[in-house]
């Protein structure tokens, strides 16, 4: 399944910025789609892998609780009684840590994202931001190919027009989800599409919304 | 201001014991807050805003909407009195807003112009680490802390940081980690089920979080169980109020 050439890119390139034996992201979402989507490399696809075959891990976990489950020591005895088949087997293949990030914008939920290195020992000061900007990069891919952008505008996408933190983007992604009767997720890609197209920063396409002074239209 | 009375002081932090007790929601807690510290001091206006692991401050909690507006206008100008104690780890207290514009030239003017005439701010600290502030916003001219003011309104800021770290092993930097991605990212849950009840029941967007904050309370439910309800179930905004 991990066919994906530029989230495998992406895995690749977060993997070696921090310092991890591997990095896969998979896709999972309220309506009960679970994939690997890619990985940097065969081992983290099978690792990865192994959460959903096993039906328990730090990526799942996650994605329940809605915020990153950081795992500096497979080893430890409490994350054993945590995640016992998970944990054995990862150990087995070698993987000593995981850090699983959700891949999210509020509510809407597209999957997570695995760090996973061969030795125990926390991510640094340094690389938990880092990590997590990994996470935002990818919810941009994930959110845009919901309407059809192609890779090649994904890889400027993020400079253009970032997800963003600002009040106004997520009131209006509520607002559309509303108005056109589509999901979260789908709002903020309609949301992200309108703003290329009108080549917009997204935080003005948010607050006309808000203001009521922009409509986006059904399909 | 007048001296805290020890008795509201006593009550709040009773209030905040029992909250932290049970599995409670921690933007419902906040807000909480916000209103008892302004309260207590006899202050305008309290926001809170916290920050994630990249230091990028965030918008959390305010007693009203004049002090959300300046939270989030601090944040997007990168300056006011809230940067400044989370910068600096260190309280800004009893500032003239009349006498400030050379210190933050876009603040100062603005919470002028909405009517407030002085500032405080308290970092939020775990350890050595500053993970958001308190900003305490005074209307009257004199509304300065004096004596107990400054500890006091630090203690109600350690509330709220202790608020965030429900779990009480908080020894290891990734749960702290795991718990501040985890609150911003209800706060946002929030703002989308605003936007969701702004559309669906045809009001603003603040009047939006009364209702949803409204529905919570009488339903004895979380908010942001409510908020992600809202998210999730297509037709619960449009009941949300009862005409």
């Amino acid at each position: 399944m991990a066919t994906d050439d530029f989230l495998t890119h992406l895995c690749r390139t977060a993997a070696e910025a921090l310092s991890a034996s591997g990095v896969g992201i998979s896709v999972m979402t309220d309506d009960g789609t679970r994939g690997v989507c890619a990985a940097s490399d065969p081992l983290s696809e099978r690792v990865e892998d192994l959460q959903f075959v096993m039906g328990e891990g730090p990526c799942i976990d996650a994605f329940a609780a809605r915020r990153p489950v950081l795992v500096a020591d497979l080893g430890g005895s409490a994350v054993h009684r945590r995640w016992p088949s998970y944990a054995s087997a990862a150990m087995q293949d070698g993987i000593r840590a995981v850090f699983a990030f959700p891949l999210q914008v509020g509510a809407a939920r597209l999957g997570i994202l695995d760090v996973l290195r061969h030795q125990a020992g926390p991510l640094t000061d340094e690389q938990v931001p880092l990590a997590l900007t990994f996470a935002d990069l990818t919810v941009e891919v994930l959110l845009d190919r919901q309407v059809g952008a192609g890779n090649s505008d994904v890889t400027h996408a993020p400079a253009a027009v970032d997800v963003g933190h600002r009040a106004e983007i997520f009131q209006a992604q509520g607002m559309v989800m509303v108005q056109l009767g589509v999901s979260l997720g789908e709002a903020l890609s309609r949301m992200r599409a309108h703003a290329y197209a009108e080549n917009r920063p997204l935080d003005d396409v948010a607050r006309d919304i808000v203001a009521r002074r922009l409509h986006l239209d059904k399909d | 201001m007048t001296t805290v009375s020890a008795e509201r002081l006593a009550a709040i932090f009773v209030e905040a014991a029992d909250t932290l007790v049970d599995d409670f929601d921690l933007i419902e807690f906040l807000h909480m807050l916000t209103e008892r510290a302004t309260h207590l001091v006899g202050a305008a206006a309290t926001g809170l805003v916290m920050a994630d692991p990249r230091g990028r401050l965030e918008f959390m909690a305010a007693s009203d909407e004049g002090a959300r507006m300046l939270e989030l206008f601090q944040l997007q100008n990168e300056e006011g009195p809230c940067l400044e104690a989370f910068t600096t780890g260190q309280p800004v207290i009893n500032i003239d807003l009349a006498a400030a514009a050379g210190r933050w030239p876009r603040f100062a003017p603005r919470a002028t112009s909405a009517g407030y005439q002085s500032v405080h701010a308290f970092p939020m600290r775990v350890r050595e680490r500053v993970i958001g502030a308190l900003n305490v916003f005074g209307d009257t001219k004199g509304g300065t802390f004096t004596g107990a003011d400054v500890p006091i309104m630090q203690a109600l800021t350690d509330i709220a940081t202790i608020g965030l770290l429900q779990e009480r092993t908080i020894s290891q930097s990734e749960i702290l980690t795991e718990q501040l991605q985890g609150a911003l990212n209800s706060r946002i849950v929030v703002e989308q089920a605003k936007g969701a009840v702004a559309q669906a029941c045809r009001v603003t967007v603040d009047e939006a979080f009364a209702v949803i904050r409204r529905f919570a309370r009488d339903h004895n439910r979380k908010l942001t169980e409510v908020a992600r309800a809202i998210t999730e179930e297509p037709g619960l905004a449009a009941r949300m109020i009862v005409r």
